[in-house]
């Protein structure tokens, strides 16, 4: 069964990770940008990231026949250097025209902080200014009941969002009904003891039926598996759910997102697949 | 298309020993945490605190535990002093 991968941190993986993912039927990868593990000391350094995002990882997926896209930001953990992000924000526009640069993300709030607030906020502007869909990070364990509130309050304020562009990542049991009630589209992050678990994931698919949601590994340079989603959908075929709803978690709902930018729908075909 | 959803036999027989087993994880953690010296963990207590979540009645036991172990004032705070979470609340401290 082909499967969409929709937040993947590639720059840290290796290519054996790409192998194993076009194996398991992966046909489109997308990556945010996200913290490096360190706070980069220049805005080029930035720009070299933007660039690997751009130009090298799509290059590196193609030889496994998966197509990469990803979207642009600076994360939440270096926006707590307002002034700085504020310089880093400024170049991300020069990205914007590369082909598979889908949206700004994955922005948000890291420890609920006024300076975070701000650039998370002008990451909204900058993503309506360029009318790009938006993908949004919550916080890690006891921040994120806070964060995604923060978030959500602060995403009222933009009149003119479309809601349904938006999806707000990492939800968990306590997260998930606020943000689905609000309009939003959720993701179920599969990220070993400190996000969800596989069967949590599909508890919550149960409980609150498979509209807006979609699942991601976010695998990264941390101890993480790049084939969760697959293993999921594993994981709800062992509960007894028919295989074309496996398919529509797995495949539909991100494809339907993600084809809100007309650089996923022209680039990413494969309405065939099996 | 519709969720197909099996008994809570066939639920018990996909996840009972997993369960089991994480509890037994967590039984084997507070003995640990007993068996060493030094001063009490804000951490610890959090977890103390929420175990008996899991014996309400109501279906959203994850959740509630979830609940119990965030952070709850409102307001963003002026600063971060850290970039890393602990997993308990930190406004108590």
């Amino acid at each position: 069964m082909h499967y969409i991968e929709p937040h993947a941190h590639m720059v840290s993986r290796t290519t054996d990770c790409y192998q194993s993912m076009a194996l398991a039927g992966c046909v489109a990868i997308c990556e945010p940008a996200f913290w490096a593990g360190f706070d980069r000391a220049s805005v080029e350094g930035f720009r070299d990231y933007y660039r690997q995002l751009t130009d090298y990882e799509p290059k590196r997926a193609a030889k496994f026949g998966i197509a990469h896209f990803c979207w642009l930001c600076i994360n939440p953990k270096e926006a707590e250097d307002a002034g700085f992000a504020r310089e880093v924000m400024a170049a991300i526009p020069e990205f914007l025209g590369c082909p598979t640069v889908l949206g700004i993300g994955e922005i948000g709030m890291n420890k609920n902080t006024r300076n975070e607030l701000a650039i998370f906020e002008e990451h909204v502007q900058l993503a309506l200014d360029h009318d790009l869909p938006i993908l949004i990070h919550t916080p890690h364990l006891e921040d994120k009941r806070k964060g995604t509130r923060l978030t959500l309050d602060a995403l009222a304020g933009f009149a003119k969002l479309d809601r349904g562009r938006v999806i707000i990542d990492h939800v968990e049991e306590h997260t998930v009904r606020m943000v689905l009630d609000q309009g939003y589209w959720a993701g179920m992050t599969l990220y070993p003891v400190t996000k969800c678990s596989l069967p949590r994931a599909v508890d919550i698919l149960e409980t609150l039926g498979t509209e807006r949601l979609w699942l991601n590994s976010a695998c990264d340079w941390g101890v993480s598996d790049p084939l969760a989603v697959p293993k999921c959908g594993l994981e709800m075929t062992r509960r007894g759910h028919p295989a074309d709803l496996v398919r529509k978690v797995l495949f539909e709902n991100p494809r339907r997102f993600l084809a809100q930018s007309p650089r996923f729908a022209g680039n990413f075909v494969s309405e065939a697949s099996p | 298309m519709l969720l197909r959803m099996l008994s809570k036999r066939q639920i018990a027989d996909l996840h009972f020993l997993d369960a089991r087993c994480h509890l037994i994880d967590l039984a084997a953690f507070l003995d640990r945490i007993d068996r060493h010296q030094g001063e009490p963990d804000f951490r610890v207590a959090a977890l103390k605190a929420a175990i008996p979540l899991l014996l309400a009645e109501h279906p959203e036991r994850a959740k509630a535990i979830l609940d119990a172990l965030s952070d709850h004032p409102p307001a963003p705070i002026p600063a971060a002093t850290i970039q890393g979470a602990f997993g308990a609340p930190t406004s108590a401290l």
